[in-house]
């Protein structure tokens, strides 16, 4: 009870300062090299300096001493169902997949509950932002990035639109108990890219009837919610996994004029060139996976990541998920044990996914200027035995307890 | 080709000693340090700083390497055929060693990531489930030469959820619409057929003393009838036979440790065991082990108060642990699923290989054989580049009884030849098939 107390009074004066000093730390901005026994200067919330241990700051600035530990860009989840699910098996507690096949007006960021249990659970490994996604149906809906720390969703929010979810159709012969037919299958596929790119006319056209329509126009709230995706303003989030997929996905793309980002991409073969010919962001994972087919080398999937990265092609990592995002750090660390320089990895889980969702001149990095999201370590976040010790969003010092830690300390103490 | 010409050679004469050189060893028992393991005969015969090199020894030098014991999964379902006989609610009659495929490609799989060990068991379909097999990862034997030759017997049981999942339908009672039920459909049920089914093997049991009492004396009694099913349950009650019982939440937990004291019996391990931190002390009163997963949760109801802290809570009160991975994925990571528990906890860097080596070795009555790097043991080692409870680490070399099972250069090297020999296959297959008429109708697939 008395910790409990003490972290909730912590909280309260944290939650009420987002002016700080912290001192003897070593500084990982991801964007430039180390630097060791940093002071991190922290004015409203934004990153003001990083300087050496005499760095000079007014005589009221608070100092936070944390000698020996290292600062590191809060770690950042491409794709989750963070807030939306929450007991996999029950279905009462899943707000993931709506009915119907075009929804682009549904928004990820209102069916986020900010009290779920996996949000102070994911956090406590250093992730301070995720990605909230839709899904069902060819157009899912809008995928949210959120800050996990907040009272409501509209605190957590932090692009709401950042990214049109569509599954791409793929001709599927249906599974091992009911298959349908090659040809009947074709035309199933046929039939719905036919649907989406009529989908896409419609709204092409709404816009125009918008534009030459005087008073009395009927606003269509799924047609207006497809205009910032025609204007590129907000990207598609297109799940495509294999070559052929990926490769009719591009075209698609580039005949409707929209801005991609590919997400499940496990085996590109050779759309990658066309990836980085066209300059098309990637979300991979989950990558600590099974290899696809039986005779595919035992480290098949451990292996994408640096077939994406030889490739020049922008990546990050999604979980996929809730039960594993905290574990996202681990994705990247068992490609680096496969052949991913350590660099791209951490960029990967930071400064790539900002880059990727538009949001990489509030975060991503430590930088001058940029918000103040970032964790604490005695580490290297990407080893399994390192410690968040603390984590700051936008300056201000978020609980690292959770059910798990809450759970811990009661049952240690049974006597 | 020529390695395995090597490996058949070898085995034919006697094979000769191994040295494995200049590696931090890892024995986990008897602490870490800079030094060399020699094996012989399929065993290791001496670890040590400084080592008496046998002549003729064939040296592997692992200059800035690590080495281990072998990883033992004690919770898996790899190289099973078939997994779940859940049409019964008691299904001991049948086991997995009468469905094992040699040739499952998760065997290579596992070793890849320094399995040598792998306790593979029945689902958790029913309240009493079938026999489990204990297998080494020896890739390229059949059926017989995976067998962990000697490893106790054992049998799986099943609480909570999953049982009782045949014998409900989507509402809260139990029944309720489903058409095909089979009891039980609550946790009462659960319990009850585990009671009415050892109370069966009891009775069975005590026939049989009777008879072959009756026999010693001289007369000429009638045998009872033999019964499958309750073999292998007065197997349990006599010891001979080890309980590995799947339970999530603590209330099964505790039921369980009661039947097993009622019936005068013990459970060797509780798998999963999720809240096993609410009943540690219960569970340590037992004697049982728990086998738990490094971090999962939430993905149903009586998973939802899982910890990452489970593992290292149990072991600071008294539990023996192991970690397991109930996935042909993730045991090729069990190496940072007990990394995991240094930060979740605390353990130390020794405890936490422990619960991938030497205890569920223990768990499995096999700790005489397999578990540490000591004199006298199997000769099942693991060479990784880095420290394995490193997130960077990955595997180098596996050995089983001294021979080498994997090595990754060669598996990288030998890629090539694969996709050739693949290519040469289909080609083959290819100008085998009879040629199909051009215009026939493209027909439905047979299912």
């Amino acid at each position: 009870m008395k910790l409990y107390s003490f972290f909730l009074a912590a909280s309260l004066i944290a939650g009420t300062d987002d002016t700080f000093v912290m001192k003897g730390v070593t500084v990982h901005p991801v964007t430039g090299p180390d630097v060791e026994n940093a002071s991190l200067l922290v004015i409203d919330g934004k990153i003001a300096e990083i300087g050496d241990a005499k760095l000079k700051t007014p005589k009221t600035t608070k100092v936070i001493e944390a000698k020996g530990l290292h600062v590191y860009p809060g770690m950042i989840d491409s794709a989750t169902e963070i807030g939306m699910s929450e007991i996999g098996s029950v279905r009462e507690t899943s707000d993931v997949s709506e009915l119907g096949d075009y929804k682009p007006q549904l928004r990820a960021a209102i069916a986020v509950n900010p009290a779920s249990e996996h949000i102070p659970v994911i956090r406590a490994n250093g992730i301070t932002a995720a990605l909230a996604v839709p899904d069902g149906g060819v157009i899912a809906g809008q995928a949210s990035l959120m800050h996990l720390d907040g009272w409501t969703w509209e605190e957590m929010a932090i692009r709401i639109d950042a990214a049109m979810h569509l599954r791409f159709p793929v001709i599927s012969t249906g599974s091992f108990f009911s298959r349908t037919s090659y040809p009947e299958a074709k035309r199933n596929y046929e039939n719905r890219l036919k649907s989406l790119s009529d989908y896409f006319e419609q709204a092409r056209r709404y816009q125009k009837a918008k534009a030459a329509a005087g008073p009395g126009f009927k606003t269509d709230l799924a047609l207006e919610a497809m205009q910032p995706v025609l204007s590129k303003k907000v990207p598609i989030m297109i799940s495509a996994s294999r070559e052929r997929a990926i490769k009719e996905a591009v075209a698609w793309a580039d005949k409707e004029s929209v801005r991609v980002v590919l997400a499940q991409v496990r085996r590109p073969g050779s759309a990658l060139a066309l990836l980085k010919e066209k300059n098309i962001p990637v979300i991979l994972g989950p990558t600590q996976e099974l290899p696809l087919e039986e005779d595919d080398p035992y480290d098949e999937a451990f292996t994408v990541p640096v077939e994406v990265h030889k490739a020049g092609v922008k990546f990050a990592f999604g979980s996929f998920g809730n039960q594993f995002s905290r574990n996202l750090p681990y994705q990247a660390a068992t490609a680096v044990a496969f052949g991913l320089p350590y660099e791209e990895a951490l960029k990967s889980v930071t400064l790539y996914p900002a880059q990727i969702w538009g949001v990489d001149d509030r975060m991503g990095a430590i930088e001058k200027g940029k918000d103040a999201d970032f964790i604490v370590t005695d580490g290297d976040p990407l080893e399994v035995k390192t410690n968040v010790k603390r984590m700051f969003i936008r300056g201000r010092e978020v609980d690292l307890e959770s059910k798990h830690t809450k759970l811990y300390k009661k049952y240690l103490a049974r006597p | 080709m020529k390695f395995l010409l090597f490996l058949t050679a070898a085995a034919l004469t006697a094979a000769p000693p191994i040295v494995i050189q200049n590696a931090t060893v890892l024995t986990v028992t008897k602490g870490s340090f800079k030094g060399s393991v020699v094996i012989q005969d399929g065993k290791i015969k001496e670890v040590g700083e400084k080592v008496m090199i046998p002549p003729g020894a064939q040296i592997i030098d692992a200059s800035g390497q690590y080495l281990m014991p072998g990883i033992i999964d004690a919770h898996s379902h790899i190289a099973a055929d078939s997994i779940n006989e859940g049409s019964v609610s008691v299904s001991s009659m049948v086991g997995i060693e009468d469905v094992l495929d040699p040739e499952a490609i998760s065997i290579y799989r596992a070793l890849a990531g320094g399995v040598t060990t792998v306790n593979v068991l029945h689902g958790s379909a029913n309240a009493i489930g079938g026999k489990c097999q204990v297998i080494k990862t020896r890739w390229g034997k059949d059926r017989e030469g995976i067998l962990f030759e000697g490893a106790k017997p054992g049998i799986k049981f099943a609480l909570g959820e999953n049982p009782k999942r045949q014998g409900m339908s989507s509402g809260t009672r139990a029944g309720g619409g489903q058409q095909y039920l089979r009891y039980p459909g609550t946790r009462m049920g659960v319990e009850d057929v585990i009671r009415q089914a050892f109370n069966d093997a009891k009775i069975y049991q005590a026939e049989w003393k009777s008879f072959n009492e009756r026999k010693g004396r001289g007369e000429n009694p009638i045998p009872p009838k033999r019964d499958l099913k309750l073999d292998a349950l007065v197997e349990v009650l006599e010891g001979k036979r080890l309980v590995h019982a799947h339970c999530y939440r603590a209330d099964e937990i505790l039921m369980l440790l009661r039947v097993a004291d009622e019936f005068g019996f013990k459970i060797k391990t509780l798998q999963h065991v999720l809240e096993g931190y609410k009943v540690a002390k219960e569970i340590k009163e037992h004697g049982a082990g728990a086998s738990t997963f490094s971090d999962w949760w939430a993905y149903k109801v009586e998973a939802f108060d899982a910890i990452p802290y489970n593992a290292a809570i149990m072991v600071k009160k008294g539990v023996l642990v192991s970690l397991n991975s109930d996935s042909g994925e993730l045991m090729r990571r069990l190496n940072t699923e007990a990394g995991k528990t240094m930060k979740y906890g605390g353990l130390t860097e020794t405890e936490a290989l422990s619960l991938i080596t030497i205890n569920p070795a223990k768990q499995l009555d096999l700790d005489n054989r397999i578990g540490s790097i000591e004199p006298g043991k199997d000769a099942d080692l693991v060479i990784y580049d880095k420290h394995p409870l490193s997130s960077f680490a990955k595997v180098q070399k596996v050995l089983i009884d001294g021979s080498v099972y994997f090595e990754r250069d060669r598996d990288i090297t030998d890629r090539q030849l694969r996709e050739q020999r693949k290519k040469q296959l289909l080609e083959k297959e290819k100008q085998n098939q009879p040629q199909q008429k051009k215009n026939a109708a493209p027909g439905r697939r047979p299912a």
